[in-house]
């Protein structure tokens, strides 16, 4: 068989461009990854307080719809009627006790369980559907659905391990340093960009550029190469990941003069510097909390604004992003507002997020004829043991290995 | 003709002009002057606005907050050259207490790229409040509510 494509070496330092645009490849993502073993997140539990609310969103380009149910409990289902096929939802967002669909009005309750059939048992001496029809056999295409600490995820699969475990031991402890308590759901804003999705993983995996590409850092003397970090994968198939960049007091504008690195600048300050206030509410200072949980979760807190970002792959060569803010429900009016302000640092036109979808299209756009050719993942590979440092690709090589064992790309017999 | 009304709209009209000649002539710097020092400038997807949810793309609440903006873009942020131009129609004027004026209007901004294509970027409606003073017209508040939700690859210019 012709296989869509090899990796040069086993260690996730060479990742072959063809990944990021084979129409291919795309397709056996979605049945191997998104339709594979893995939890994919959908969205806050705090999106969907009441009874008959329910979400449009995707599990990679599959629509889907999740919904509280009566009963209180979350449910999803793929978003495409039993009978012929049509989107039953057709609004992004709502509240509903039965969702028809508008074709031939089969109606479903919000579990996704067909409920009824209009002329089922015929009229007027016209047939109707056949005696042996059962409608219990036609519900919507039901997903496994469970939430953590108010993050909602649902799977295709059977056989994939409970969410508390697929999140696994070493990331949950993260995942509770923001969940930490009720969240109140702020809004979203949506970013679409013409990259490959696995180039935008591969950006919040990669702390090494953090302060090279986006300068308003550096430009405003915010933030340090050489600050603490800790940054490692989940000890599992190394596909999620934290990069926790740690606030210290010590000024390290030197190290930045001696490289002549084009970022450094003393020139700059701002007139209203209260978007950088950072008021302290987790046990660890950190500036920034970047971790993402495969395939389409990335938990963010940059100084006091929290985002949940929901990454969905839009064909090989386009992506979309939904940034869904959130505060605690306990926040006094003063931190409300100062959530709300720092939303101006991330998101698409962020100060320290806007170029990261400018640098996923230049490799798009750059790669496209080169599918062959690969890239160069080395920084801190002598070093696999570094934990504490933002100047490392470690956590990007971990990605592409557990991504080559999920999509089963062998590597290349040298 | 020349009634207190249809004066009126000519200088919003005027007002509305000149604010899209200073972004879409790349004189950013003089987009701040436009406003009162203690303001609110925001950029805002409906659906958040249609729920009640306050988070936007661009929240300015005074004018220092819109030259710092301004300075990083000139400094800081990284992003492809582009072109917009703006295109405003239905002016609506909602009320006129004093010399404090509220009204609204829509906006379609396109634009332009490096490899030469034009594109519907964003269209909303600017819900605008402005006050008279010595020098002219000036906004107190300026808010983009933009029904094309999803913004394509990264906002980095005003609209």
């Amino acid at each position: 068989m012709n296989k869509p494509t090899t990796f040069p070496r086993n260690d996730g330092s060479r990742v072959p461009y063809k990944v990021f645009s084979s129409q291919k490849i795309y397709d056996l993502e979605q049945e191997r990854i998104y339709r594979g073993p893995t939890w994919n997140f959908l969205g806050l539990d705090a999106e969907i307080p009441n009874p008959g609310d329910f979400k449009s969103t995707f599990i990679g380009d599959t629509p889907v719809v999740m919904t509280r149910s009566e009963d209180g409990g979350l449910a999803a289902w793929v978003n495409r009627c039993a009978h012929r096929g049509a989107m039953v939802c057709r609004l992004a967002r709502g509240n509903a006790k039965s969702h028809d669909c508008v074709y031939h009005q089969w109606s479903y309750d919000t579990r996704g369980n067909l409920l009824g059939v209009p002329f089922r048992r015929g009229q007027k001496g016209a047939a109707g559907m056949p005696a042996d029809f059962k409608p219990a056999e036609h519900s919507l295409r039901q997903l496994r659905v469970d939430s953590y600490r108010g993050l909602v995820f649902a799977t295709f699969s059977d056989t994939v391990a409970d969410l508390p475990d697929y999140i696994g031991p070493v990331m949950r402890p993260f995942v509770d340093r923001v969940f930490n308590r009720p969240i109140e759901y702020l809004g979203c804003t949506r970013q679409f960009s013409n990259s490959n999705w696995k180039l935008y993983l591969e950006n919040v995996k990669d702390p090494y550029h953090a302060s090279l590409l986006h300068l308003f850092h550096t430009t405003f003397n915010i933030f340090r190469v050489g600050m603490k970090a800790h940054c490692t994968t989940d000890g599992q198939d190394g596909l999620h990941s934290i990069i926790l960049a740690i606030k210290e007091q010590a000024n390290t504008e030197d190290a930045y003069k001696e490289q002549n690195i084009r970022s450094f600048d003393e020139g700059f300050r701002l007139e209203d510097d209260s978007i950088l206030a950072l008021v302290p509410e987790f046990e660890v200072i950190a500036t920034n909390h970047i971790q993402p949980i495969f395939p389409q979760l990335v938990i963010q807190q940059i100084h006091n604004t929290l985002v949940a970002r929901q990454l969905l792959p839009k064909g090989p060569n386009n992506f979309e992003l939904i940034f869904h803010f959130f505060g605690y429900v306990d926040d006094s009016a003063e931190m409300r507002a100062l959530r709300i302000k720092q939303a101006n640092l991330v998101g698409p036109a962020g100060y320290i997020s806007m170029e990261d979808t400018e640098a996923t299209e230049l490799v798009q756009h750059g790669t496209v004829r080169d599918g062959d050719a690969y890239s160069v993942i080395e920084m801190a590979k002598s070093a696999p043991e570094q934990e504490d440092t933002l100047i490392t690709e470690k956590l990007i090589r971990s990605f592409w290995m557990g991504y080559q064992k999920l999509m089963g790309f062998e590597t290349e017999v040298a | 003709m020349n009634t207190p009304e249809s004066q009126l709209r000519y200088e919003l009209q005027m007002l509305l002009d000149d604010y899209a000649a200073t972004i879409d002539e790349d004189r950013l710097e003089e987009w701040p002057d436009l406003f009162l020092e203690d303001c609110l400038y925001e950029i805002i997807p409906k659906e958040n606005e249609s729920a009640g949810l306050p988070i936007g793309i661009i929240r300015c609440d005074n004018r220092r907050m819109m030259r710092d903006r301004v300075i990083s873009l000139r400094n800081a942020n990284i992003y492809a050259p582009a072109i917009y131009r703006h295109f405003l129609s239905a002016l609506r004027i909602h009320s006129v207490e004093g010399d404090t004026v509220d009204f609204s209007c829509n906006y379609l901004v396109i634009n332009s790229n490096q490899m030469g294509q034009s594109l519907v970027y964003q269209t909303g409606r600017y819900q605008d409040r402005v006050v008279r003073t010595p020098e002219g017209w000036r906004f107190v508040q300026k808010r983009a509510v933009y029904d094309t939700s999803r913004v394509q690859t990264l906002l980095a210019i005003p609209v």
